[in-house]
């Protein structure tokens, strides 16, 4: 009996060895392909995504027009829900699918280790907007998916209600836009959604239309002192969340909002405005009593000129490791070109230069508003904005110091506007003079 | 053919040994020691967690922790959950002594109470979200009870902010201990109760007497897992709060400098601090309980 034990238990780890192994051995040759028969392009790829709304439909319909184009790649799809903190960890591995997006953690430099160049950036930049943001020593790596533009969205029925009766320009205009809100009608003036973290992170994106200038956040900032001075570009966005967390005009409760709920909330009319990318009106719309009631403007500004400043979406890219990098570069390709998904899915305009710019997009035009990409860093000084930000703790892309801003504000913290606005030029000026001397 | 009954008792039992703890000790190895050794490799280095090369700092990551005190104020926080791990042991003790005499629905209950510490993390901490929103079931229930001048923003209100966290961390771990003192509790033999109760001792002289000299053990051991889960609390604050409005405790602030800032070099010098502070407090806690035996 005893032996008989024994026996099996050997058996089984061998058996399990052995089935282990054979996993191996059944992978590496899946994965293997590339062109062959007929010249055309063959293999099996995964595509990864940060989409897990529309993995299964929208992303499935891709699928299926794609191989009507190359019937011989097998495409598979894998979306991550906190595509940052997923994909990151996997990319110490060499197993990352083979077209995915380049996670913004990665810092610029460190990109040619995990992605495949896909062209001259002289020669891309010509056809495409915004490659030129993670281009490392003159090669492109991704292309963004969209290009989007962040500024206001509201509830015109609100504005109409509280007698507003042009789109506030300026700050002062804006504060007193709220302020009827708060005095005429039932509807928070501005909802923050504070406890979802990322929305507050949105402002950050306008910080172009309030500088007025598109030089200002990858030339003139990493080259000087002091960001959060008074007066400068950082300083008067920031003191508005402050200005409107203290003077009552946000959420009653900021802990516990909850982003799908506030779209919905929006649509009806109890939400005035929201700060977000141009990504979200269509989202907003879906949900909407009535989707023309919700308009999108601008971020006020005391500048001249207003500008939306166009913003690189995620990029995509091919995994350096990737065994199909033909078919690979095939997904690229239609993704960007023929899928449509910037202006369908993703809200913006599309990276590709030779695509026409959406109907919607002229009234702005006419308003005198001007659309423009940000101006990349001189030579020599890719990324560095990046750096800084991270080695001071700032986070200008993060909403941790965003949520200290509007606690002070509540009245949570003691410190005043003043005193957070010193700290983080502190931070910014002890970690500039760190990386510069590095 | 090769039979392990050739084999004297002496080298099978060895055989066996060797073998039967192999797989553990491997998978023990590969996902606890060597993460350990890296993460103590990592303290010394400024590495972001992407690069391919990492420089060496030696002891500079250590410095900068030490030298911030920024970096240790979160400790503050602590103290909160400290507190409410001697509420939930009163709490699990209590509730593990009532059921472990005669009760009616004794089952039922016990799976109530432990019955928090099945549920997924996550979704206590929206199920929370929820009871503590203005308005929400918690107002509701004070409104209900006449006590709606209590009213406040529970997660709002720094001041109270940890005490509500620490308090669904109450709820959430209480059902542990409880199974914990419970298994100690039954193990008693019931010709003990009988005798007492002969001499007769009444329910508190018995739980004084018999029952928590019993389980003394469990107590102690409860009670080194509640200090170090208090020092290392994460899970109920980062998904309810993120750390925001003075929550954060010192893993929530370990992640985002490793996660978010790319401090990968710092943030492991700090699991290793934490590492420590950990050892040192088990190690003393077992100190002044041996010196009472």
């Amino acid at each position: 009996m005893k032996k008989k034990r024994w026996a099996a238990f050997l058996a089984a780890g061998l058996f399990l060895t052995v089935g282990l192994s054979g996993c191996g051995v059944a992978k590496e040759k899946l994965s293997e392909g590339g062109s062959k028969e007929n010249g055309g392009i063959s293999g099996d790829i995964t595509v990864i995504t940060q989409r897990t709304d529309i993995v299964d439909t929208v992303f499935q319909d891709y699928a299926k027009q794609f191989q009507e184009k190359y019937p011989d790649v097998n495409v598979s799809f894998e979306a991550l829900a906190d595509y940052g903190g997923q994909i990151t960890p996997r990319m110490n591995t060499k197993d990352y699918g083979d077209v995915l997006l380049i996670p913004t953690q990665i810092p610029i430099a460190d990109i040619p280790d995990f992605f495949e160049p896909l062209g001259d950036l002289e020669e891309m930049k010509e056809k495409y907007m915004g490659v030129e943001e993670r281009a490392v020593n003159g090669k492109v790596y991704g292309i963004p998916i969209a290009v989007t533009y962040t500024g206001i969205v509201y509830n015109k029925k609100v504005f109409a209600q509280s007698g507003i009766k042009e789109v506030p320009k300026t700050f002062d205009e804006f504060k007193t836009a709220l302020k009827s809100v708060k005095d005429k009608t039932d509807a928070i003036p501005l909802y923050s959604n504070y406890a979802s973290g990322w929305p507050l992170t949105q402002w950050e994106g306008a910080i172009t239309t309030v500088a007025g200038n598109p030089d200002y956040y990858n030339i003139k900032m990493p080259n000087e002192d002091n960001p959060f001075a008074k007066g400068k570009p950082h300083y008067e966005m920031y003191e508005l969340m402050y200005d409107t967390a203290k003077e009552g005009l946000i959420e009653e409760d900021p802990l516990t909002t909850d982003w799908e709920s506030s779209k919905a909330m929006m649509g009806r009319g109890e939400i005035a405005t929201m700060v977000l990318g141009s990504w979200a009106i269509d989202q907003i719309k879906s949900v909407a009593d009535n989707p023309d009631d919700i308009g999108y403007m601008p971020f006020p500004t005391n500048a001249e000129k207003v500008i939306f400043p166009l913003g690189a979406d995620f990029q995509i890219a091919i995994n350096k490791n990737s065994k199909n990098k033909e078919a690979a570069q095939a997904w690229v390709d239609w993704f960007i070109h023929e899928s449509n998904y910037s202006v369908e899915q993703a809200g913006g305009i599309s990276a590709a230069k030779d695509e026409p710019l959406p109907e919607e997009l002229k009234q702005y035009e006419e308003q005198g508003v001007e659309f423009t990409l940000l101006t990349p860093a001189k030579k020599g000084q890719e990324g560095l904005v990046d750096k800084i930000d991270k080695e001071a703790e700032i986070g200008f892309w993060l909403e941790d110091n965003k949520k200290v801003i509007m606690e002070a504000g509540i009245g949570n913290r003691d410190e005043s506007y003043e005193d957070l606005a010193e700290r983080f030029n502190k931070a910014w000026n002890e970690a500039s003079k760190k990386v510069m001397n590095e | 053919m090769f039979k392990l009954s050739d084999l004297s008792y002496k080298n099978q039992r060895k055989i066996i040994i060797f073998t039967f703890s192999l797989l553990p000790v491997v998978l023990l190895f590969t996902f606890a020691y060597l993460p350990v050794f890296n993460m103590f490799h990592y303290s010394f280095t400024d590495w972001n967690g992407f690069s391919k090369e990492k420089e060496w700092v030696g002891l500079e990551n250590y410095k900068s922790i030490f030298t911030n005190p920024e970096y240790f104020v979160v400790f503050k926080v602590s103290v909160y959950y400290f507190f409410a791990t001697f509420v939930q042991m009163g709490l699990a003790l209590y509730f593990a002594t009532i059921l472990s005499f005669n009760v009616k629905f004794k089952n039922l209950f016990k799976g109530i109470l432990f019955f928090p510490y099945l549920l997924n993390g996550v979704a206590i901490g929206f199920m929370f979200m929820i009871f503590f929103r203005p308005e929400g079931t918690f107002d509701t229930i004070l409104g209900m009870l006449g006590l709606g001048s209590l009213v406040q923003h529970w997660l709002g209100n720094p001041d109270i902010i940890n005490i509500s966290l620490a308090g669904t961390s109450v709820w959430r771990y209480m059902g542990f201990n409880f199974i914990i003192f419970l298994g100690a509790i039954s193990s008693i033999p019931n010709e003990i109760y009988e005798a007492a109760e002969m001499d007769g001792a009444n329910r508190w002289h018995q739980f004084r007497y018999i029952i928590l000299p019993s389980i003394s053990r469990m107590v102690q051991l409860n009670i080194i897992l509640a200090i170090s889960g208090t020092i290392s609390a994460f899970e109920i604050p980062f998904i309810m709060t993120g750390g925001a409005n003075g929550s954060k405790t010192f893993v929530i602030q370990t992640v985002d400098l490793a996660f978010k800032y790319g401090k990968v070099g710092l943030a492991s010098a700090m699991a290793v601090v934490l590492l420590f502070i950990v050892i040192v407090v088990t190690v003393v806690q077992r100190l002044a309980f041996k010196e009472e035996r």
